[in-house]
């Protein structure tokens, strides 16, 4: 009869973390609760937006923010509010999707290739090499000009563009568990490869895992704008922020300068909040950044 | 009162005074009167594209029209002042014969190439022979235009002979087409392909340099055969593709003109920058959009379906708004607004799509939809190019219209190369095409509405013979009366009855240019601009 031994990390005091994380990274928490804020917004954006963001009202275009818009109209008289709770919608769902698929399918590739090592490693981290050499945007461009515009082949176009670079990062936190002695141990209990890499290695990359993803959350809006705004990304009239910016915000910005600003803003705003809660996840979840 | 009245009269009397002195001073310090042509220099202009190749006979373009074009000359040509009358550039003058089957051109003497060689009528036979009668690999557009040719003589060298199958109306017109460019026999003989990569015509303007990406130059043809032209001594055209930095072209000097045309908002930037010293010239424009429905695929087979997407369309409130913000403006059926044979708004209102009542024109569409088994919330798809202007509005105004009735729509925005290959093999249910010809003329503008066999510009894929029938009739119909009846008719079948392709708007073009640019007369299209033979620059 085998004998079993299952090997469990010490038990540590779970702290209410929560608690600890807003009083430590207060910074970090304002912007959670501005992205929270922001899905909730995107979830209930058919009962919050005050106006239907597709209906075009001619009687109405390039309304001043008022009290009938509050952030006025644009140059077909839609509502700028509405088509930004809609739009949230859009940057959410492209961003959430296209960071998730990035960053795991990046992650997976990084374990496994540090577990395994050996030439494939060293062919796939020369082909990271000269993806990670093209900028982002370049990189996203290009597969967006293979798969064509939408917003399924833009979700795929920024999520391709990730996993070069999640999967470095990954990669690098992988290797320096490929040779611990609890992964000695299951080898040597008899585990198979992917039983160690989906077991034993995965849980210790989710720390790492879990800051490129929130950073490459603000990253994958700020692409899905770019983009849209470039003419590469969703196509009109379905509401986008990077859309919002791009056509007839810049034809008559000193007609109507709210068509390009609130957007301009809640871009500017969203990235800036999925960076700080990045950056406190990373020094949170980071025990060596920890004092 | 009385005070302010007195002064009044002191400030009015200065004022005169004042103004008389400038006169006298303008007069006196003139050596020639202000609208004499000023001979010299340099004209600079934006050019939005590069030229595909150099030959006009193979491209539609006026990407390769705006900056080669002065090099070249065509037999007869628009008189632009006075559109659409027709005068001749290389015939001093024509004969038409009394069964309107045999045109007779008798050429200008004295006319040389640029390399020196005279021009003479075998060389005008030469190039109408590579445009209607192509032979090999040589591409000829609008070979299909010249189909009522039987053959072309040149008995002697300085007559041309165009004999005609049957009498077509529109003929002399066709030939003043601008990319009737007529080229040296000599080389069609040697190499028929060796214009779309050379220059050498007998325009008013020689070759200089082509740099790609950046420009096209031509200098002054001092042997130009019409007397003191050209009066600039060169061009230069600037290839510019992004639209702010034309405008920025424009508005800052750098370029005096674009001559296909800016929109609303872009006029407004530069007269606001340019004051008085920019001149806006705005007028109808011989484009349009259109929208073409995929007749293969169901619910678009059925002719109530398609007329139930017209109806849903409020053309005059779009006309209105749209106006503002793009390029698009009025509304109008096969033929421009204004033109010849255009239909008065009048009886426009009377066609399916074009009635002042949306309401009731909305209620009509959601019955036929009923009739015609389409559930509420039918959602399908409209193919469109990824060109903002005016593609783009057009895209959302359609969209919002058919929303209004029940439908949805995904807005799918391609290349140009996708989405033509995607009309032209089937794959789409609804598109958003585009017409833009160089000259108001029914075979012209009906062509594209003929059946799918016989047009390869119909991407609808319908055979309708009755359509075919009228398009012919009123092709060799030389009574004018008879012939805008078949018009109608043909107009009522395509846009009403069966609504194979229906129109969003016709465009309305504006082109603001620098004062000193003179010489120069807008036309309804674009593809007429420029030969630069008559353009000066003022001080």
């Amino acid at each position: 009869m085998a004998a079993s031994i299952t090997i469990t990390p010490r038990a540590q005091p779970r702290p209410r973390w929560l608690g600890w994380f807003i009083r430590r990274y207060p910074l970090g928490a304002v912007a959670g609760l501005a992205i929270l804020t922001m899905g909730i917004a995107a979830a209930s954006a058919t009962w919050l937006a005050p106006y239907d963001p597709l209906a075009i009202d001619f009687l109405a275009m390039f309304s001043r923010p008022g009290p009938g818009h509050w952030l006025g109209t644009d140059a077909f008289g839609r509502d700028v509010l509405s088509r930004m709770i809609f739009g949230a919608q859009t940057a959410l769902l492209v961003g959430f999707f296209a960071s998730l698929a990035g960053a795991t399918l990046g992650g997976v590739i990084g374990v496994v290739s540090a577990y395994f090592g050996s030439t494939g490693d060293l062919v796939i981290q020369r082909l990271a090499d000269i993806l990670i050499s093209f900028p982002l945007i370049i990189l996203a461009m290009a597969i967006v000009a293979i798969l064509g515009t939408g917003t399924v082949n833009l979700i795929a176009a920024i999520a391709l563009s990730f996993v070069p670079r999640a999967e470095i990062i990954v990669r690098a936190s992988a290797l320096g568990i490929r040779q611990t002695p609890y992964l000695e141990a299951a080898r040597a209990l008899g585990a198979g490869h992917w039983r160690i890499i989906f077991r034993h290695m995965v849980p210790n990359v989710v720390a790492p895992y879990l800051v490129i993803l929130t950073a490459f959350l603000g990253q994958a809006i700020l692409l899905e704008a770019s983009l849209s705004f470039l003419g590469l990304g969703v196509a009109e009239p379905t509401p986008a922020w990077g859309l919002m910016l791009s056509g007839a915000a810049v034809d008559f910005v000193q007609r109507a300068p709210w068509m390009a600003i609130f957007p301009g803003l809640a871009i500017s705003f969203m990235v800036l909040a999925f960076n700080m809660l990045g950056d406190a996840l990373r020094d949170a979840l980071d025990p060596k950044l920890r004092t | 009162m009385s005070t302010r009245r007195s002064g009044g009269r002191t400030v009015r009397s200065a004022g005169l005074a004042f103004l008389v002195g400038i006169l006298v001073i303008g007069l006196l310090a003139s050596p020639i009167p202000a609208q004499a042509p000023k001979p010299g220099g340099t004209l600079t202009y934006v050019v939005s594209a590069e030229p595909p190749s150099f030959d006009a006979h193979r491209e539609t373009t006026f990407a390769m029209l705006h900056p080669i074009r002065p090099h070249y000359n065509l037999l007869v040509k628009f008189d632009m002042p006075n559109y659409p009358k027709v005068v001749g550039d290389l015939a001093e003058n024509w004969t038409i014969s009394q069964d309107g089957l045999t045109y007779t051109f008798r050429m200008r003497r004295g006319v040389q190439f640029h390399d020196g060689s005279p021009l003479t009528s075998r060389d005008v036979k030469a190039s109408y022979d590579k445009i209607i009668f192509p032979k090999g690999d040589v591409v000829s557009v609008r070979q299909a235009t010249y189909e009522m040719v039987e053959k072309i003589e040149a008995p002697n060298p300085t007559t041309v002979v165009f004999r005609l199958k049957w009498p077509s109306p529109s003929f002399l017109a066709n030939l003043a087409s601008p990319f009737n460019w007529i080229y040296k026999a000599d080389i069609l003989e040697k190499e028929p392909r060796w214009y779309e990569r050379n220059v050498m015509g007998t325009g008013p303007f020689k070759f200089v340099e082509y740099v790609r990406g950046s420009h096209w130059a031509g200098v002054r043809n001092e042997n130009y055969f019409v007397s003191g032209r050209p009066y600039l001594d060169g061009y230069r055209a600037l290839f510019i593709r992004a639209v702010a930095a034309q405008v920025a072209a424009v508005r800052s000097g750098q370029a005096l003109i674009e001559f296909r045309g800016f929109t609303p908002a872009q006029r407004d930037d530069i007269v606001k920058a340019l004051g008085d010293k920019v001149v806006v010239q705005e007028g109808g424009w011989l484009c349009n959009l259109l929208v073409v429905f995929n007749v293969n695929r169901t619910p678009f087979s059925d002719a109530r379906f398609r007329r139930a997407l017209t109806l849903a369309i409020d053309r005059w409130g779009g006309s209105r708004a749209l106006s503002q913000i793009t390029l698009l403006g009025p509304v109008g059926g096969v033929m421009r607004p204004g033109s010849e044979f255009a239909t008065p708004d009048s009886e426009l209102v009377r066609l399916a799509g074009y009635g002042r009542d949306i309401g009731a024109a909305r209620a009509e569409a959601k019955k036929l939809l009923t009739e015609a088994r389409v559930p509420e919330g039918f959602e399908f798809t409209l193919k469109n190019r990824n060109i903002p202007m005016p593609y783009e509005p057009a895209g959302v105004f359609l969209i919002d219209q058919w929303r209004q009735i029940g439908l949805r729509v995904s807005h799918v925005v391609q290349e140009t190369g996708p989405y033509l290959a995607d009309l032209r093999g089937g794959n789409y249910e609804a598109g958003i095409d585009f017409s833009c010809d160089f000259m108001d003329e029914p075979d012209v503008q009906l062509h594209k509405f003929i059946s799918a066999d016989r047009s390869p510009a119909n991407y609808g894929g319908y055979t309708d013979r009755v359509l075919d029938r009228l398009f012919t009739e009123q092709s060799r119909t030389r009574d004018p009366e008879k012939r805008l009846q078949l018009i109608r008719q043909f107009e009522k079948r395509v846009l009403d009855e069966k609504a194979y392709q229906i129109y969003v708007l016709w465009w309305h073009r504006i082109i603001p240019h620098w004062t000193k640019l003179r010489g120069w007369k807008m036309g309804p299209a674009h593809h007429l601009d420029p030969d630069l033979q008559d353009v000066w620059i003022a001080d």
